[in-house]
């Protein structure tokens, strides 16, 4: 499947959208208007690299690295993870 | 998401388990505010600038909160930027890690002020719009120039980069608004808006007669935003606050009482719901006098209603009980005149049809007059 998002782009979260660890519970959290969504794991290690610096590739790189998976997988679940957010709005690719 | 389960009581258990931590603050920072919208959801009895908490107790109502388990926090009021000290609260939510949403009427806000906002960190605005232009937003806020100002701010909190929802109620003077309303949400480039019928406690209560849709109009309001939900996937969320007089089901309270949420007043009294002043002898505890924690864990008027067990038999055994929750509390109130009754928007409440004929009564005297929201009492300070 073909990439949905350019991969030298560079991802950030839209202002109003806020990841952060939920101390009281236990788990990440992604803040939104009106909005709390719980990540699921993979989206959580996603979603703390996207800090308006790392590429989409540099975050692909990473993800393999620490955790010993094939690339093209990954590629696949970071495009669509990502560009799903970006329809939502809730994140921008430069 | 944002659903929490709890475990069911320990029967044999002497202690009260603790209670699951609260998602959202709402703080009322001061009820004062520049409109008279007749359907406010304050106080019919105000508090007056003088009982309101200073800036260091808010701030460690913050702190508290954030500790408690609140991840967002919504900044109220009354027209929250009557408080020159709500910048500071912004600065310090962020610095605790609370997600802030500024609820704002946006009249007498300017730019230079947004972007004292915008600096100190907010992470979103909602804009109320009593009407979809300007004679009807003026007429129903009773403040002539309201929705101009109003775009403005629309305008300026976009160009900062701030994600906008538009908050309209709605009711029988301006239902047939609706499709406007969102048309007005679009082109001032909101990705949110919420239509919220008006909901019948304190003032609304007191204009029912002139705000009651008929149920035509109700069924009718329900499938345009129905359409336009669909139409505008992706590009406007829709939120919509149902009008349970025409209900079958009631509407599941706070999803319900000390579940979710909190409130907190311009005089620090700490409430499940922004209404639950209107039942009369519940023990309300306030941050002045204890922290929020135990305020949320063990406070008389939070473990009033709390869970399933405060029930009436007629909702014990229902099994939409952890639904609707009983619906709500103020509503029982108001109608059946006992805050432990079941909720007579619900079809199985014998007090159903009752509420049925107040509404169709109250939509069918085209009653025009609003009696506005303002302070009742002399301010008595010398």
């Amino acid at each position: 499947m073909a990439a949905q998002l350019a991969p030298a782009g560079v991802p950030r979260l839209a202002r109003g959208v806020r990841l952060r660890h939920d101390e009281a519970r236990g788990q990440w959290v992604l803040l939104a208007p009106e909005r709390v969504l719980h990540p699921d794991p993979v989206a959580v290690e996603i979603l703390k690299r996207v800090d308006g610096e790392r590429s989409i590739d540099a975050i692909i790189d990473e993800l393999i690295t620490a955790f010993a998976v094939e690339r093209e997988r990954v590629a696949q679940d970071v495009d669509a993870f990502l560009a799903n957010l970006a329809t939502k709005g809730m994140v921008e690719v430069a | 998401m944002n659903v929490v389960t709890r475990p069911d009581a320990d029967a044999t258990a002497l202690a009260r388990p603790p209670v699951p931590p609260p998602y959202g603050m709402l703080a009322e920072l001061t009820h004062r505010c520049p409109l008279q919208c007749p359907y406010c959801s304050n106080p019919v009895e105000l508090d007056r600038r003088n009982v309101e908490l200073d800036t260091e107790t808010w701030l460690r109502v913050f702190t508290q909160a954030a500790k408690l388990g609140v991840l967002q926090v919504h900044l109220s009021g009354g027209e929250p930027t009557a408080r020159r000290d709500l910048e500071e609260m912004i600065r310090h939510c962020v610095k605790v890690g609370l997600y802030t949403n500024l609820i704002t009427a946006g009249v007498g806000v300017t730019a230079e002020r947004l972007q004292s906002i915008s600096d100190a960190g907010v992470d979103h605005v909602q804009l109320s719009f009593q009407g979809a232009d300007a004679m009807m937003t003026d007429h129903v806020s009773n403040f002539r120039g309201a929705h101009e100002r109003k775009l403005a701010v629309a305008r300026e909190v976009r160009r900062l980069g701030l994600p906008l929802t538009i908050n309209s109620v709605v009711h029988r003077a301006n239902i047939h608004q609706i499709p406007d309303f969102i048309e007005l949400a679009l082109s001032l480039d909101a990705k949110r808006i919420e239509i919220a019928h008006s909901q019948y406690y304190g003032w609304a209560l007191r204009n029912r007669a002139a705000l009651m849709p008929t149920r035509e109009q109700v069924f009718w309001a329900l499938e345009i935003v129905e359409k336009a939900r669909e139409k505008l996937k992706g590009r406007l969320t829709i939120d919509a606050v149902v009008p349970d007089y025409y209900a079958k089901y009631p509407k599941p309270c706070m999803n319900g009482w000390g579940r979710q949420s909190l409130n907190v007043t311009p005089s620090g009294k700490v409430l499940p719901c922004h209404a639950a002043e209107t039942i009369p002898n519940l023990d309300f505890w306030n941050v002045r006098d204890h922290a929020l924690d135990d305020i949320w864990q063990d406070s008389p008027a939070f473990n009033a209603f709390r869970g399933t067990d405060w029930m009436p038999p007629l909702c014990q055994t229902c099994e939409r009980k952890e639904i609707d929750w009983g619906g709500c509390r103020c509503q029982a109130m108001a109608i059946a005149g006992d805050a432990a009754e079941t909720d007579p928007a619900c079809h199985k409440s014998p007090l159903h049809g009752h509420l049925l004929a107040l509404a169709e009564e109250d939509a069918a005297t085209g009653e025009e007059t609003f009696d506005y929201r303002r302070f009742l009492t002399p301010d008595r300070r010398v």
